[in-house]
């Protein structure tokens, strides 16, 4: 192999295809375009819902019509018009699963290809998953093991006819309809995601995982996941995401809601691979994401997020510590490459005493790329001692991309303790050529240098999950991860 | 009637005053059109998002002050003035130049009025060269521009080494209930000239005021520029300071702001590093108590490579003040090499003392060095214990170590009289005597 160069991982990059962009032929059932109190009438009513429901749809219908999209971030692109898709589209042959031998073979083809082949996975990895693809719930799996211990794991569809006591309760208090302008759109119209349930002091035995998919063209995803973590519960969730590529762009509006009671845990893992557009920035996924989870007294929220994909990418996992003790945490790393967009980061509210947080957010823009990090800490009068720390590094490679840092930082409380600091930097002459002097190629030192670059946050992902976060950085990066 | 409409109608009567053939005329009918339709701006505005100017838009200001009948004597205000240092002075009283306080010159270098510099017809080609050419369109400053009358001017030549510091004086006496105070400062320094600059806003009673300052600096090649904010007017003054610098190569532009009092102070200080190899250092130390409010808000825009930025601003916020520091490095593509760093400390001493703090990097080149760290915290209390077994009082070894936090930001100025005078007002304003100096 010749001399590799940061140039030849850069061109490499650029032309790296999308390995995730077939198009899978399955029969679905699409709704006319446009939105209006019909179409949401008529998808809680596809979906069986019960009347409170349907209210509740229809309220935050109403907030939506009101609200005006949000400009404020560092991302430019055409407003998606949002009279001109689809809001529910389903795969056509939707029985009912209890095993994956049942599994329509086509979309069983669909997961291999994507990677996550249901079997090896149900063998090897020990992981529930829930397949959500356009907007459906297709297949969870270990739903007995998990029934076992008391854990409700299903789509929210499911959850929202079983177990209409839980979700009536918590949907909605950690992500009001009125949130934002994304998350109204997303409570009106949402046709399904996951719903998991851990009761009072259960371990989880194996993590959780759902993986969105969307399939068909000129709809939109809009999925809705609540985790509720009971007192003293621990649960790991793990959520993957992929698009076929497709010349226009795809919205994706998605909400998760967090609750960790007192004493939970909840570990929350995103691998993101949305179609990112092709190389002259046509097509890709705009994925608008609200995530947000509430942790009650000594509970502990911990994000940790992938970010390969997608054309435009607007998504702050935050955190409102409000019991006591609670410690929030968000290890990122958000690669963009050609055109990609991405404004990314973290909100974290102390309002308990004794509150922690932590903050690692690692950037890497390629090609034409921006990259922005965006970042709140709020510390509370009430929040006596409250502590974060914050760290936020960009790695450039191109002189056509950007790297951007916008930190807020409040502070009400004296007794608080905020650290923040940020660097900008490329890969210098100099680390590569130490690598080379001491027997190391170039292409095996840039490698080096992103995985170390990376490694705080990789490290925070569970196993089973780090493999294919390795995999998805290849796609984005190959050639500079070993 | 709002102050919005107030000076709107005014411009017309100050319009009709001025010579139609200035040659800022056109100028000034744009830039109040840009006022008209941005107006003051408000929370919803990002770069405003922690500073509110509402409460300060009610009063009933004038706009045109009268003017003191007596003058105002030098010992009655000798103590706001470098006394103990022979020094340029231009002093402004309500907006007016006050002659008998002032120490001027034309000789070899012009220290002098706005007001001849946009008269005159010597000045003529420096007006039209460098007037509002650095300042952006911004609504407060485009206020600023269209009534823009009176200030200082300062042109230093080429070569010139100012042999003492110059220094702008703006007092306001309370002649009326409450006054809108609007100075335009241009301050144009030659290739390889060296020049000193204090600045200072101070009232001299417990009426109303609102300045809202535009200053605009050109650094030629080489050039060398110190310049010194000092803000610690009284309880009921607020302040509005614009300063835009624009930086030719080589050039080295340093400005220290020290914000110790005043109502409502907004500091938008904003660097422009047009040519290679500039060095721009801005550092501040800002101490506060009751409600006062200071915002920082400071941009470094790299345009040239092999530039450098240094940031430094420490603040110590007791009783319910506030504090935002907003700063914002932007790195163009063809910059390369640039070397930027922004630092920002705070210590919170009172359970109502507020600080937002918004640091930001904005990086659009590969080959740069960027960083920045902001801090929010306490006295180290193990420091502090160590001191009290040592037999030092609680004041005073808090004192020590407000000192110690803030030494790094007064250990660069470079005017052993100045620094002596910026002790001073720390002492004071923390409540100590220390007997010795830091």
């Amino acid at each position: 192999m010749g001399k590799f160069t940061e140039d030849d991982l850069k061109k490499e990059l650029e032309t790296k295809e999308y390995e995730y962009g077939f198009y899978t032929d399955i029969e679905s059932e699409t709704f006319p375009v446009g939105l209006n109190e019909e179409i949401v009438r008529a998808i809680s009513m596809k979906k069986e819902e019960p009347e409170w429901m349907t209210e509740w749809r229809l309220e935050a219908f109403r907030y939506w019509q009101a609200m005006v999209e949000p400009d404020w971030a560092n991302v430019t692109y055409e407003k998606p018009n949002f009279q001109n898709i689809s809001y529910y589209s389903a795969p056509n042959k939707k029985p009912k699963y209890d095993s994956i031998d049942e599994v329509d073979p086509e979309l069983l083809e669909t997961f291999k290809k994507l990677g996550i082949s249901l079997e090896e996975q149900k063998k090897l990895a020990g992981v529930a998953v829930d397949i959500v693809m356009d907007s459906v719930s297709v297949a969870t799996t270990f739903k007995k093991t998990l029934a076992e211990k008391g854990i409700i794991f299903c789509s929210i569809s499911e959850a929202i006819k079983k177990h209409p006591e839980l979700v009536k309760k918590y949907i909605g208090t950690v992500v009001p309809q009125r949130d934002n302008f994304y998350a109204a759109l997303n409570s009106a119209v949402f046709s399904d995601g996951s719903f998991c349930y851990i009761p009072k002091g259960v371990k989880c035995p194996m993590e959780l995982s759902t993986y969105f998919r969307i399939n068909q063209a000129g709809t939109g995803q809009f999925e809705r996941t609540l985790v509720i973590a009971d007192k003293g519960s621990y649960v790991s969730y793990l959520e993957g995401c992929t698009a076929p590529s497709r010349d226009e762009n795809q919205l994706h509006a998605a909400v998760v809601e967090l609750i960790a009671l007192e004493d939970a845990e909840i570990k929350y893992s995103t691998v993101q691979n949305w179609y990112p557009g092709n190389k002259e920035g046509k097509g890709g996924v705009y994925n608008f994401v609200t995530k947000r989870g509430i942790c009650e007294t000594n509970a502990k929220i911990s994000w940790t997020q992938v970010e390969t994909g997608s054309a435009i990418t607007w998504k702050y996992p935050s955190c409102i510590l409000k019991g006591d003790n609670s410690i929030g945490e968000f290890y990122s790393i958000a690669v963009t490459n050609n055109f990609q967009q991405a404004d990314t980061g973290t909100k974290m509210i102390h309002l308990g005493k004794n509150t922690k947080s932590t903050i690692i957010s690692k950037g890497i823009s390629a090609g034409r790329s921006q990259n922005s990090y965006r970042g709140l800490v709020k510390i509370s009068p009430n929040a006596d001692n409250a502590r974060n720390f914050s760290q936020c590094d960009s790695l450039l490679m191109g002189n056509k991309c950007g790297a951007h840092t916008f930190p807020y930082i409040e502070t009400k409380n004296k007794t608080a303790q905020v650290e923040h600091e940020a660097t900008t930097s490329k890969i210098g002459e100099d680390q590569i050529f130490y690598c080379n002097q001491r027997g190391i190629d170039t292409e095996k030192a840039i490698a080096l240098i992103v995985n170390g670059f990376s490694k705080e946050v990789l490290n925070k992902l569970p196993m089973e999950f780090a493999v294919e976060a390795q995999k998805l950085l290849e796609i984005s990066l190959e050639g500079s991860v070993g | 009637m709002s102050l919005k409409d107030k000076l709107l109608s005014s411009y017309l009567a100050f319009e009709d005053n001025l010579e139609q053939d200035s040659p800022i005329h056109d100028l000034r009918n744009e830039a109040i059109k840009i006022f008209e339709s941005k107006g003051f701006p408000s929370k919803k505005e990002e770069a405003w998002k922690y500073t509110s100017l509402n409460a300060l838009l009610k009063s009933d200001y004038s706009v045109f002050p009268k003017q003191l009948e007596r003058s105002i004597e030098f010992k009655e205000v000798k103590k706001y003035f470098l006394h103990d240092l022979d020094t340029y002075k231009i002093v402004f009283v309500d907006g007016v130049y006050s002659s008998f306080l002032s120490e001027t010159t034309h000789d070899k270098l012009d220290v002098c009025l706005m007001s001849s510099a946009l008269n005159k017809a010597k000045y003529k080609p420096v007006v039209e060269a460098y007037f509002n050419k650095a300042a952006k369109q911004e609504s407060l400053t485009a206020l600023n521009t269209a009534f823009a009358k009176e200030g200082a001017y300062i042109h230093i030549p080429k070569h010139k080494e100012v042999e003492k510091p110059i220094e702008i004086i703006n007092f306001s006496t309370g002649n009326e209930a409450a006054v809108f105070l609007q100075p335009r400062n241009l301050i144009v320094v030659g290739e390889n000239a060296h020049v000193q600059i204090i600045e200072r806003h101070q009232s001299l009673s417990e009426n109303e005021v609102l300045t809202n300052c535009v200053t605009e600096i050109f650094a030629e090649k080489r050039a060398h520029v110190d310049y010194y904010k000092i803000q610690n007017n009284v309880a009921t003054a607020s302040l509005i300071d614009t300063t835009y610098i624009s930086q030719e190569r080589d050039s080295d532009c340093n400005v220290h702001t020290f914000s110790f009092g005043g109502k409502l102070t907004r500091n938008n200080l904003n660097f422009y590093q047009e040519g290679e190899h500039c060095n721009s250092t801005l550092k501040g130390i800002t101490i506060l108590e009751d409600n006062q409010h200071v915002d920082h808000n400071t941009l470094v825009h790299h345009i040239a490579p092999n530039c450098e930025s240094h940031q430094d601003y420490k603040g110590i916020f007791g009783d319910a003040s506030t504090g935002v520091f907003n700063g914002r490095v932007i790195v163009e593509k063809d910059a390369q090499k640039t070397d930027a760093f922004q630092q920002n400390n705070n210590i919170l001493i009172d359970d109502k003392a507020t600080i937002n703090a918004k640091p930001q990097l904005e990086i659009f080149a590969d080959d740069v060095k960027c960083s920045h760290g902001c801090t929010i915290g306490q006295l180290d209390e193990e420091a502090m214990f160590y001191m009290r077994s040592r037999g030092i009082g609680k004041k005073e070894a808090r004192a020590l170590l407000m000192y110690a936090f803030a030494n790094n930001v007064l250990e660069s100025v470079k005017i052993p009289e100045l620094k002596r005078r910026i002790n001073k007002l720390i002492a004071n304003k923390i409540g100590v005597s220390l007997g010795f100096e830091i």
